[in-house]
C-alpha cells in the first residue's frame, strides 16, 4: 500500500518536472537553442511572484497571473537583445552566453534577495488532501500535475493548430525560406522565448507553493527538466510528461528509501533510460 | 619552391621566452615572498584548468560544464591515497589522474549520446552524481568533507629538501613544492596541447569541431578523435585537482565539485581570454586573478559582473581579449594554423 | 515607371564576387525571362531581389522606393515573391499549412486564396493532408507556387520551376503562368529551357559570369545573339 502511495506521489511529482521542462522542449524544439539560465529563469519568475504577493497582498495565483506578462517581456527582450545575436552554426557562443546569464542571475538574486528560504505560502491549500479511495493525494501535487497537462495540451494546440504555431514549426525548418513568407525569424524567436517564460511562470507558482527555495536551487531544476525531456524523446512535449514522471518516481522511491538518496535516485534512473533508450521514450521519426 | 610552416617570427620569440619564464618560474621560490608563490600556484592551477576546458570544448567542440566532477573525483582519489592507504600525498596525485581517466569513460559515454548543446548538460548530471556518490563516502566525511592527516602533510617526501635549501619553515616550503608541480603541470599541459593541435590529430580535431560529418567523410575517425581528446584532458584536470587539494588539505564534495570554482570561472578564464587558442587562457588567467585580487571581496556582485562581463565578451568580441590583440596585429605565439611559404628561389644560395 | 529596377546591383559570397553591377527593370504586368548558364548569378540575383542577400539601398527600387538594403519579410510585404529554386517546402507543414503560411503575413488583395489555389491545382485538395515533402517533385513546385501565390504578389519570381522535371509536368506548371499573369502580377522567370523561356516572356535578359550580356524583347532575339550572350561574345 505505501509503495502505491509513493508511486502516486512520484507520478504527481512529475507533473512539477514536466512543467519545468516544457519551456526548455519549447525553446530547443524552435531553434536548437539550450538555455543553461532555464532553472535560474525558474527561481527569478518564483521571486517574481513572492514579490508581487508581498507588494499588492495578492495570492500566489493571482501573482503569477500578474508575473506571466512580465515574464513573457523578461524572454522576449532577453532573445531579441542577447540571444539572437549569438544563435548559429556554432553551439558554443549560446552555450557561454546562458551560463554567464545562470551565474549572473543567481548571484543578482543573492544581493537582492539574500540566500534565505522562502515560499508562497497559500494557507490551508498547502496541506489540503483529496481522498480517491485506494489512495490519499495531497491536492496541491495534483493540482500542479493536472496544470502540466493543460499546458501541454495547450503548447501542443498552438504548435499544430494555429498561424503562430505554423511559423514556429517554419522557422525552425528553415529561417531562410520562411523570411520569404515574411517571417523575421529573429521575432519568431523572441516570441517562443516570451512563451516559454509563461510556462516558466507556471512552473515557478507551483515550486514556490510546494517547497521552499532559494537563490542557488536553479541549477537542479535545469537538470530535472532537461532530463524530462532527454527521457521523454527530444521534441516531443507529451514525452517531457513522462520523463518528468520517471524522474519522479525515481526520486520517490529513492527517498523512501533512504532521504539521501532521493536526488541520486532521479539522476540514476535518468542514465538508465540513456543507456537502453539513447533517443529517449518517444522520439520524434525526423531529426 | 614552397614549404609548409607553423612558424612565425613572433612564435620564434615567444618560444624562446617561453624557455626563460620556465627557468625564471623554477628559480623563483628562491627569493620570492610566500604569498607570491600562492598566487602563482593558484594561477598556474587556474591556467591549467582552463587550458584544457579550451582543449575541449574550444579546439573539439564539446562544451563541457561538468568539469568540476575531474576536480573532485582527482582531489578524492588523493585523499583516499593519503587516508585509507597511507601513501604520500604526492604520488597520491597520481591516483587523482586515475580516477578522473576512469570517471570519463562513463562520462563520456553517457555524454556523446546527446544531442549538440545537451552534451553540456549531460556532463553537467554526470559531475553531480559523481558528487552525491562521493558524500555517501562516509571514511572520507560524506558530505562534511574531511582534512589530510597532520603526519602525511608533515612530512610529504622533498618539502624537508626544500626547507632547507632555502632556509624556509615546513608550511612554506609545502607550498613551493606544490607551486613547482603546478609549474610542471602547467608547461606540460600547454606544450602537450600544443603538439597535439600540431599534429595529424590536431587536423583532425579541428575538422571534428567544425563538421563531424565533413571530418568524416575525409577519413578521420571523429568519434576516436574526440575520445582521446577528453580522456587524455579529464586525467589531466584530475591531476590538477589532486595537486590544488593537496595544497588546499582540506576537502568536502561541495568545494571540490564546485561549478563556480572549476567550470565557471575556467569557462570565464577562457572566455575572457580568447577561446580557440593558446594565448587565450593565459591573457585570461592573468585579468581574472587580477579581478579576483580586487573584487573578490565583493562575493555575489563580483559574480554577478564576472557573469555579465562574459555574457558582454561573448556578444561583442567572442574571439575574446587575444582575439581583439591578434586582429589589430596579427601577433600569434603558438600559431597553429599552417602557412605556406612561398620561397624565392632567387634568394636561395 | 518601372515597378521594379535594379541599378548597378553587386552581391559576393565572402571574397567571391558574383554579381557584377547588373541593371534590369520589370514593368508592371510584365514577363521577363532571366536565362543564362548554371553559375551565371542568376539565384544570386533573385536572392539579392528579395532581401535573403542584402545590398546598398539604391541598388534595387520598387517604383521610386530604395529597397535594396531591406531584408526578406520587409520585401515581401511590399509585394514581391518568389518560388525559390529548389523549391524549399517546410517538412514540418503539411500541403495546406505551407499554402497557407504563404499568406499568413501578407493577404494582399487579389484573386488568390486557398481556394483559388486548389482550384489551379487540384491535385492538391486531394493531398492537403499529407507532408508537403511526401509530394511528387511538380506537386511539390505547385505547392511552392501556391504557397508564393498566397500573398497575392504583385511580382512574382520563379527560380527554374522547370529543374529536375518531366517534360508534360513542366507543360502543366507552365499552363498556370497565363491565370498568374492575368491578375495583372509582374512576373520573373529563370529558365534553363530558352525555348520556353522565349515562348512565355515579354522581355528576356541573358546573364553570364554576374552580368547582363543581352537583354532583348523575346520576339525579337535571334539564337545567334543568345548563343554570344551565353556562351561569351568568342564562342
Ligand atoms: N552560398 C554561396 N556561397 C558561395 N558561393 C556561392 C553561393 N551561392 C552561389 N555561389 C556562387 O555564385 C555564383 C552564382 O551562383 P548562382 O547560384 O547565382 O548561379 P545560377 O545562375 O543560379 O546557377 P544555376 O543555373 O546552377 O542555378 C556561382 O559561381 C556559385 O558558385
Ligand atoms: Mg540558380
Amino acid at each position: 500500500m505505501i509503495w502505491l502511495d509513493v508511486l502516486v506521489q512520484g507520478i504527481l511529482l512529475g507533473g512539477l518536472y514536466a512543467l519545468f521542462a516544457a519551456g526548455l522542449s519549447l525553446v530547443f524544439g524552435i531553434m536548437r537553442l539550450v538555455n543553461l539560465a532555464h532553472g535560474d529563469l525558474i527561481v527569478f519568475a518564483a521571486f517574481a511572484i513572492l514579490l508581487i504577493t508581498a507588494t499588492l497582498g495578492l495570492n500566489p495565483f493571482l501573482a503569477a497571473l500578474l508575473a506571466a506578462p512580465l515574464m513573457f517581456a523578461v524572454g522576449w527582450a532577453l532573445q531579441r537583445f542577447v540571444l539572437n545575436r549569438v544563435l548559429g552554426k556554432d553551439i558554443l557562443p549560446p552555450l557561454l552566453v546562458t551560463f554567464g546569464l545562470s551565474v549572473a542571475l543567481q548571484n543578482g538574486m543573492l544581493e537582492v534577495f539574500s540566500a534565505d528560504s522562502q515560499r508562497l505560502s497559500v494557507g490551508a491549500l498547502e496541506s489540503a488532501s483529496i481522498n480517491l479511495g485506494i489512495v490519499t493525494v495531497g491536492t496541491l501535487p495534483l493540482l500542479t500535475f493536472a496544470s502540466a497537462v493543460a499546458a501541454i495540451f495547450l503548447l501542443n494546440r498552438i504548435f499544430y493548430t494555429t498561424a503562430l504555431g505554423r511559423a514556429f514549426r517554419a522557422v525552425s525548418d528553415d529561417p531562410t525560406t520562411a523570411s520569404l513568407m515574411g517571417l523575421n525569424p529573429k521575432s519568431v524567436f523572441a516570441i517562443a522565448t516570451g512563451l516559454a517564460m509563461v510556462i516558466v511562470t507556471l512552473a515557478a507558482l507551483y515550486l514556490g507553493m510546494r517547497a521552499n527555495f532559494d537563490p542557488s536551487i536553479g541549477p537542479a531544476r535545469l537538470l530535472y527538466a532537461f532530463q524530462a525531456v532527454i527521457i521523454g524523446g527530444l521534441g516531443s512535449l507529451w514525452g517531457t510528461l513522462a520523463g518528468g514522471a520517471i524522474i519522479g518516481v525515481a526520486q520517490t522511491f529513492g527517498a523512501q528509501i533512504n532521504p539521501e538518496w532521493q536526488i541520486l535516485a532521479g539522476h540514476i534512473a535518468f542514465l538508465v533510460v540513456l543507456l537502453i533508450r539513447p533517443r529517449g521514450l518517444f522520439p520524434r521519426a525526423v531529426d | 619552391m614552397h614549404q609548409v610552416t607553423t612558424r612565425t617570427r613572433a612564435s620564434t620569440i615567444a618560444g624562446i621566452a617561453a624557455l626563460a619564464l620556465i627557468a625564471v618560474g623554477l628559480i623563483l621560490p628562491a627569493f620570492a615572498p610566500r604569498s607570491l608563490i600562492q598566487d602563482l600556484f593558484f594561477i598556474l592551477t587556474m591556467l591549467t584548468l582552463a587550458q584544457l576546458w579550451n582543449l575541449i570544448a574550444g579546439f573539439g567542440g564539446m562544451v563541457s560544464v561538468g568539469q568540476q566532477a575531474f576536480v573532485g573525483i582527482g582531489a578524492y582519489a588523493m585523499f583516499a591515497g593519503v587516508i585509507l592507504m597511507g601513501w604520500d600525498p604526492v604520488p597520491a596525485i597520481l591516483l587523482g589522474g586515475l580516477a578522473a581517466f576512469l570517471l570519463a569513460i562513463p562520462m563520456a559515454f553517457f555524454a556523446f549520446r546527446l544531442a549538440g548543446a545537451y552534451f553540456a548538460i549531460g556532463t553537467w548530471v554526470i559531475a553531480e552524481v559523481t558528487r552525491l556518490v562521493i558524500a555517501q563516502w562516509k571514511t572520507l566525511g560524506g558530505g562534511t568533507g574531511t582534512s589530510l592527516p597532520r603526519e602525511a602533510t608533515s612530512d610529504i617526501i622533498g618539502v624537508e629538501t626544500i626547507a632547507n635549501l632555502f632556509g624556509l619553515r615546513d608550511a612554506a616550503a609545502r607550498d613551493v613544492l606544490a607551486y613547482w608541480l603546478a609549474l610542471g603541470l602547467a608547461v606540460a599541459t600547454m606544450a602537450a596541447i600544443y603538439a597535439l593541435l600540431r599534429s595529424r590529430t590536431g587536423l583532425a580535431l579541428a575538422a571534428v569541431r567544425d563538421n563531424d560529418n565533413a571530418a568524416r567523410s575525409v577519413g578521420v575517425d571523429a568519434r576516436r578523435v574526440k575520445w582521446i581528446v577528453f580522456l587524455a584532458a579529464a586525467t589531466m584536470t584530475g591531476l590538477v585537482g589532486a595537486l590544488i587539494y593537496v595544497q588546499t588539505a582540506r576537502i568536502s564534495p561541495d568545494a571540490a565539485f564546485s561549478v563556480t570554482n572549476w567550470t565557471a570561472y575556467v569557462i570565464f578564464i577562457a572566455v575572457i581570454g580568447g577561446i580557440g587558442r593558446l594565448e587565450g587562457p593565459i591573457l585570461g588567467v592573468l585579468v581574472f586573478w587580477g579581478l579576483q585580487t580586487a573584487f573578490a571581496d565583493y562575493g555575489s556582485w563580483y559574480l554577478l559582473a564576472l557573469g555579465v562581463l562574459a555574457i558582454a565578451t561573448m556578444l561583442f568580441a567572442p574571439r575574446g581579449l587575444w582575439g581583439l590583440i591578434h586582429d589589430r596585429t596579427g601577433l600569434s605565439l603558438f600559431p597553429v594554423q599552417r602557412r605556406l611559404i612561398l620561397i624565392d628561389e632567387r634568394s636561395k644560395p | 515607371m518601372a515597378f521594379l529596377s535594379t541599378h548597378g546591383l553587386t552581391a559576393q559570397y565572402g571574397q567571391f564576387k558574383a554579381l557584377f553591377g547588373v541593371d534590369l527593370h520589370v514593368n508592371p504586368g510584365e514577363c521577363v525571362a532571366i536565362i543564362g548558364a548554371n553559375g551565371a548569378g542568376k539565384t544570386t540575383l533573385m536572392r539579392s531581389i528579395t532581401g535573403v542577400l542584402r545590398n546598398a539601398p539604391e541598388m534595387i527600387r520598387l517604383g521610386d522606393t530604395p529597397i535594396g538594403a531591406l531584408p526578406a519579410d520587409q520585401i515581401l510585404k511590399r509585394g514581391i515573391a518568389m518560388v525559390p529554386e529548389g523549391r524549399k517546402l517546410f517538412p514540418s507543414l503539411s500541403v495546406e499549412e505551407n499554402l497557407l503560411i504563404g499568406g499568413q503575413v501578407r493577404k494582399g488583395s487579389g484573386r488568390w486564396s486557398l481556394d483559388e489555389i486548389y482550384g489551379l491545382f487540384p491535385i492538391l485538395k486531394e493531398r492537403r493532408h499529407s507532408p508537403g515533402t511526401a509530394l511528387s517533385g511538380g506537386q511539390q513546385q505547385m505547392v511552392a507556387i501556391g504557397r508564393a501565390l498566397m500573398s497575392n504578389p504583385e511580382l512574382l519570381l520563379c527560380d527554374e520551376i522547370s529543374l529536375g522535371l518531366a517534360p508534360v509536368v513542366i507543360r502543366d506548371i507552365y499552363a498556370a503562368l497565363p491565370a498568374i499573369r492575368a491578375t495583372g502580377a509582374a512576373v520573373i522567370v529563370v529558365e534553363q529551357d530558352i525555348t520556353r523561356a522565349l515562348s512565355v516572356a515579354d522581355r528576356v535578359y541573358c546573364m553570364m559570369e554576374g552580368r547582363v550580356t543581352l537583354t532583348a524583347p523575346a520576339k525579337e532575339v535571334t539564337r545567334e545573339a543568345i548563343h554570344a550572350a551565353y556562351f561569351g561574345a568568342a564562342a
